[in-house]
């Protein structure tokens, strides 16, 4: 078999392989990025909104940028909305932000990280990986070629909900049915929206244990999707179905220009590194439970990978102790995680009433952040004895 | 095989790779491989987004 060696291998060319990528390779590393799909960025498995602390990572051109949104509004099951809006533009960071073109946003990060030295390889597909007793050493890759050994003293495993790699490396990534949302999502045209609010509907007869949402996309088009709780997904119950009931009685009107399944684990943080390996972005859990946001927590894990590689190559110790730093730099985020994650163990058994009442409790409040923890703490506060449990959580 | 897929109708999600607790399926591309070492739990047929996979009745 042809062997090769790098400083790093990564694998996943999502947000967080390609950032993970870019940072070792600005500290002198040699990086090698695998993505096993032909083409970086395709298929799209996601509703493309993220908050405008986007920018904190990397200047967005434009044809990276569907939507500016100006706020979000959260309908009850009765129809009762909640609007977060923007109010004081500039300078406040919202929480959805714009609605991304995720095929040409995952291309331009991946050239980022090529222009910074990274080799990139598509098409090739991390099958196996390679150990020295208990230490990963490096993957074996499979392209259009013969297979290939390729040896480096870390791997970065950035490879999305699946999270293959780290299990092989003796992580548990498996997830149960309850701590995944299932998801739907058609890319539709011809539909009444307003252009620049994202929309979540709450139901257990829209989507149990999860959401509707109503992304726009540019003049009359939108992400229009479903996510429920993998466990109450059954035969006629499915995800899709969900999603078509949501869109006939929504947008009967709608064309539909493109279909996108896919699977968020909303589990909060897993152990992320071993000797020689550490996870990142969905690949390590940190997606946000209650909203299912991963986009940015991928990235921010994936920069602080990449520098706490680099500095396990000053120290040359690729143990697991030496890795752990990186739990470590990730621990404000993975405490945000956890809270998320209790917050929406109980979210998701309201029933439609009491949701309801909760949105109504709400009424003539403004929002001027866009901020899911602002809205818990607005909730908690006008109803303290019915969320007594999540008070603790946002104090 | 005990779980059958149907190419016509999978979306290629990578759902039923994440939960199978027998860690016997494969996204391989665009494709859905279920290996031999498959308990025939029958998670990923209930949790599958669109309905695509099917426990094979081998009687
Ligand atoms: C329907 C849906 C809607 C969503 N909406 C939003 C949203 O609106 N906002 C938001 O912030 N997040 C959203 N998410 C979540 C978001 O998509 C993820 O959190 C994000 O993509 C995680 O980035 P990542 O880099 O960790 O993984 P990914 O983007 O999944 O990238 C992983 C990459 O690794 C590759 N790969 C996997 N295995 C291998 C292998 N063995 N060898 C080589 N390559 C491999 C995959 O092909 C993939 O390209 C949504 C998810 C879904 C499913």
């Amino acid at each position: 078999m042809r062997e090769e060696r790098y400083d790093v291998v990564v694998v996943g060319a999502g947000p967080g392989g390609s950032t993970a990528a870019k940072v070792a390779a600005e500290h002198g590393l040699d990086v090698l990025l695998i993505e096993k799909n032909q083409e970086i960025g395709v298929p799209v498995r996601c509703a493309e909104g993220v908050s405008k602390r986007v920018e904190n990572f990397v200047s967005l051109p434009k044809e990276c940028i569907a939507t500016e949104a100006a706020g979000a509004r959260i309908f009850s099951p009765d129809g009762t909305c909640v609007e977060l809006s923007e109010k004081t533009a500039r300078g406040k960071l919202a929480e959805v932000g714009y609605v991304l073109e995720r095929k040409l946003f995952d291309k331009y990060l991946a050239r980022l990280a090529a222009d910074s030295g990274v080799e990139v390889r598509v098409k090739t597909q991390a099958i196996s990986i390679l150990k020295d007793g208990s230490s990963v050493k490096g993957i074996v890759v499979r392209d259009v070629s013969d297979d290939a050994k390729i040896f480096a003293d870390v791997v970065i495993a950035a490879d999305g909900v699946e999270s293959k790699i780290g299990r092989m490396a003796g992580l548990e990534t498996r997830i149960k049915p309850a701590d995944l949302e299932v998801c739907a999502q058609f890319y539709m045209t011809g539909i009444d929206v307003e252009e620049d609010f994202s929309e979540f509907y709450l139901g257990n007869k829209i989507a149990p244990g999860g959401y509707a949402w109503v992304f726009p996309k540019g003049e009359r088009s939108a992400n229009v999707g479903v996510g429920i709780e993998a466990s109450r997904s059954r035969d006629g119950a499915r995800a899709l179905d969900y999603l078509k009931a949501f869109v006939r009685r929504k947008f009967p009107e709608g064309r539909v220009l493109g279909q996108v399944y896919g699977a968020v684990p909303v589990s909060g943080p897993i152990k992320s590194v071993a000797d020689g390996i550490i996870l990142v972005g969905d690949a390590a859990r940190q997606t946000d439970p209650l909203t299912g946001g991963g986009i940015l927590n991928a990235m921010e894990a994936g920069k602080i990978a990449g520098e706490v590689v680099a500095e396990a190559f000053e120290r040359k110790d690729f143990s697991e102790s030496s890795l752990r730093e990186y739990e470590e730099r990730c621990k404000e985020l993975n405490e945000k995680l956890t809270r998320m994650y209790r917050a929406r163990l109980l979210v998701s058994k309201f029933s439609d009433k009491e949701l309801n009442r909760l949105a109504r409790s709400l009424e003539g409040v403004r929002f001027e952040e866009l901020n899911a923890r602002e809205l818990l703490r607005e909730l908690i506060k006008r109803n303290p004895r019915l969320l007594m449990s999540l008070a603790k959580l946002f104090p | 095989m005990a779980v059958r897929v149907d190419r016509y109708k999978c979306g290629y999600c990578g759902a039923c790779v994440t939960v199978c607790p027998a860690d016997a399926i494969e996204l391989v591309g665009v494709c859905i491989e279920i290996r031999e070492n498959c308990n025939e739990c029958g998670v990923c047929v209930n949790i599958c987004p669109v309905g695509a996979l099917e426990l094979e009745n081998k009687g």
